[in-house]
């Protein structure tokens, strides 16, 4: 624990956030998520905590290699068991859905939960959806597992589903294999198949990083109006500043398996506190503006998740590294403190710098 | 290049090269200035503003066959009637959703494929059907970025000899030797030249793109073609990618078509912008315009579906967002008239029918469509709507009300 007296006027001192179990709809609490390989322990999520209440969007950005989809994974369950029953991630933390602990949980209970209370949209639906069989029949599948219905009904419910993701002539369409889809019409299908069963928390990994821009308007359009509608609980993992910006009430960004920056959209877009959050909000052309100068992208590039650096995992590649912070080493790593109402920065920085830097050397840069 | 001053101008900048072959060339291209006096340019060098590259109703259709004796039994016209020019100096960003056939346009004018019909002239020479010899002097001009770094770059070959392989194949000796020039490559795209020795598997997405580009920039070229050179890597190291091809055209005067998806990108590299839709243009203007007017629907609704990263803004734009309907029609099969129809709100009959001509209705700004937005109609008396456009014109009311009804709830609660 660093001594917060020194290091800054953070008004919530506790970095302890902890309430009771099940006060959040979800609450993932100090996740650990390791892989050991031939080469070292791969540190994919070390050490996150975030909660989502139900009807809100959570978005967690990141490049690639800072722990995203391994989060997300890992709160589906689908970490704790590989194949053939061997364990080969260590996972330790608690993840509380609904007021249930499923990291400890029994297996077999978490996968009665999986498809029906959380499911997931993928990232690529071509891989994500199975070649040999049809639409219609993976969803029907997915729906009767959790469902003691005939196939009929559960056909009928099926292309009820395609009708709500948008997909035309539903009752011809859910008898065609995923090949005779157009990309746009995949990702629709997934959709429909993950939401088959009215699931409270879902969780989409990168869902239209493969689409065109046109569809992925139609794509991010559905997923909040399928939000509106079924008031689910809905975390949004994506490299884009942009789509977790249409979709977004909270932010989470990540760098190096760590949260760095936690905060409402607002907060993270227009009074961000992390130089890295300040570097990806630099690094990214806008198609609003007409063109500043030139780019300021963060130097350098993500750590080896191996090898993640002492300390702030971020200092290696961070300008204000250098910036004194009173009596903090480099090989001490920031705790997440609160730095304006729900808003939460890991980095030394004083208070007063971290303000003085974003008001005058960044923002009028952006 | 009339005035006399013109000759001295390009000294600095070939100064900025600090090589003695650029200095030859700048020396020629002096003569040859001098010597053509009032005459439009034909020296090397294109100066900046002369047309570098000229492409006439372009096409490159892809036949489709069929059974043993492989009867052709349809074509897809990946790029189907193509004009425009390219400045030297300047960046042409092409942009266009996936299957719009711009990687193939890429590939024709950097002539890694034939063109079924039109021209391609590279610095007033027809080029488009050269052969592999024919076109091997000019390859020292025009050069490719490729999208993927990972494939891009063969696997068991060090760095050095990737970079070195243009002057082996051009038979070009740098001065100091092609290790110092290729390390002094290394240099200039931000990667450290004792990594000369190292293989592609060593390093990182973004610096592969970098080793890719220091190949491109070898031979000097007038003309980079770059293909999504972007689109693979992290936001971090996109952009520092995007700046990295800004301050090498600043530095070598280098003359730029980039094709990209990411509208966000173009808008930032590019000077002017070919939207293309089908195999076709469908706008092509400077930045400016385009950002701030797009004439034709197409682009409008392509520029208002990009995703902003200003929460604050999202109202406003969920308003004047213009969804699409459906996906890009098949090119084995494009649609009759203009080629947007099946998807336009704003379709009527003569769309359907007739093919609107590429026409420059503002001082460069070039556009092909019946009814432009922001200009007057080009066919007011046409005013039925299609069966398509109604549908959509009806789904964006509903939309629009759909959204002011959400605001009003919103409102209402405390």
């Amino acid at each position: 624990m660093t001594d917060l007296s020194k290091t800054g006027t953070a008004p919530g001192e506790p970095t302890d956030e902890r309430s009771p179990a099940g006060e959040h709809y979800l609450d993932v609490r100090d996740l650990v998520i390791h892989f050991p390989t031939d080469d070292g322990i791969v540190k994919s999520v070390d050490g996150l905590s975030f909660q989502l209440e139900k009807g809100k969007t959570l978005g967690i950005v990141g490049e690639s290699g800072s722990g995203k989809s391994v989060t997300s994974l890992g709160i589906m369950g689908l970490h704790t068991v590989g194949q053939y029953g061997r364990q080969r991630a260590r996972i330790s933390g608690e993840i509380w859905l609904d007021g249930r602990e499923l990291l400890h949980a029994d297996p077999g209970e978490v996968r009665k939960l999986r498809g029906r209370e959380m499911s997931m949209i993928f990232q690529d639906p071509l891989s994500a959806l199975h070649p040999y069989f049809t639409i219609g029949k993976q969803i029907v599948e997915a729906y009767r597992i959790h469902n003691d219905v005939d196939k009929k009904v559960a056909r009928r419910r099926a292309i009820e589903m395609l009708d709500r993701v948008g997909i035309p002539q539903p009752d011809q369409r859910v008898d065609s294999y995923p090949h005779e889809f157009s990309g746009g019409m995949r990702q629709r299908a997934m959709i429909a198949m993950s939401l088959v069963n009215n699931p409270e928390l879902l969780i989409a990994d990168e869902p239209t990083t493969a689409l065109d821009v046109t569809v992925q308007a139609q794509i991010l359009d559905l997923i909040r109006d399928l939000q509106k509608e079924f008031g689910s609980a809905v975390i949004v993992i994506t490299h884009d500043l942009g789509v977790v910006a249409e979709l977004a009430d909270d932010i989470l960004v990540m760098y190096g398996g760590r949260c760095v920056e936690r905060g409402s959209a607002d907060k993270v877009f227009y009074e961000p506190q992390h130089p890295y959050t300040w570097g990806l909000l630099g690094s990214m052309p806008r198609i609003d503006r007409d063109r500043t100068d030139r780019l300021n992208p963060v130097q350098g590039s993500p750590p080896s998740l191996i090898n993640i650096p002492d300390g702030c995992a971020f200092h290696p590649r961070c300008p204000y590294a250098d910036v004194p912070k009173g009596d903090v080493t480099r090989t001490e790593r920031p705790e997440l403190r609160e730095v304006g109402s729900g808003h939460f920065s890991a980095c030394h920085l004083p208070r007063e710098d971290r303000e003085r830097i974003w008001n005058e050397e960044i923002k009028p840069k952006l | 290049m009339t005035n006399p001053e013109g000759a001295d101008a390009a000294e600095p900048a070939a100064d900025s090269t600090a090589d003695s072959a650029a200095q030859e060339d700048a020396v020629a291209s002096e003569a040859n200035a001098e010597s053509a006096a009032a005459v439009t340019m034909t020296s090397e060098d294109a100066a900046p503003g002369e047309i570098l590259l000229r492409v006439t109703d372009l096409k490159k259709h892809f036949p489709v066959t069929k059974g043993v004796l492989k009867r052709q039994v349809a074509a897809v016209k990946a790029v189907d009637g193509l004009d425009f020019d390219v400045r030297a100096g300047e960046t042409l960003g092409v942009v266009g959703e996936s299957g719009c056939g711009k990687s193939t346009m890429g590939r024709l004018i950097t002539r890694l494929l034939e063109p079924t019909h039109g021209t391609i002239e590279f610095e007033g020479r027809d080029i488009s059907h050269l052969g592999t010899a024919g076109m091997r002097p000019l390859r020292r001009d025009v050069q490719m970025i490729f999208q993927d770094p990972y494939s891009s770059l063969n696997p068991r070959h060090p760095v050095g000899a990737i970079v070195s392989a243009p002057f082996k194949l051009q038979g070009v000796r740098p001065e100091g030797g092609v290790k110092k020039e290729v390390q002094r490559l290394l240099e200039v795209v931000g990667l450290n030249p004792e990594h000369y020795n190292r293989y592609p598997h060593e390093f990182s997405g973004g610096q592969r793109q970098r080793i890719g580009i220091a190949r491109a920039l070898a031979l000097k070229p007038k003309l980079v073609v770059a293909d999504e050179p972007v689109s693979a890597l992290d936001v971090s190291i996109q952009a520092q990618v995007v700046n990295l091809l800004d301050d090498l055209q600043g530095e070598l005067g280098l003359t730029y078509v980039i094709i990209a998806h990411d509208l966000s990108v173009i808008r930032h590299v590019s000077d002017r912008i070919a939207v293309m839709y089908l195999g076709k243009l469908v706008e092509l203007t400077d930045r400016q315009s385009l950002y701030d007017g797009a004439m034709h629907p197409y682009s409008k609704a392509l520029l208002s579906a990009v995703p902003v990263p200003d929460p604050r803004g999202k109202a406003q734009r969920g308003e004047d967002r213009i969804l699409l309907q459906g996906d890009v029609p098949s090119p084995l099969n494009p649609p009759s008239g203009c080629r947007f129809h099946t998807r336009c709100w704003k379709a009527t009959r003569v769309c359907k029918n007739e093919e609107p001509p590429l026409l420059q209705l503002r001082t460069g700004h070039q556009v092909a469509c019946h009814h432009p937005e922001n200009h007057e109609d080009q066919r007011p008396e046409d005013t039925e709507l299609l069966s398509v456009a109604e549908k959509t014109a009806d789904e964006l009311d509903s939309e629009r009300s759909a959204i002011e009804q959400r605001d009003r709830e919103a409102v209402g609660k405390p």
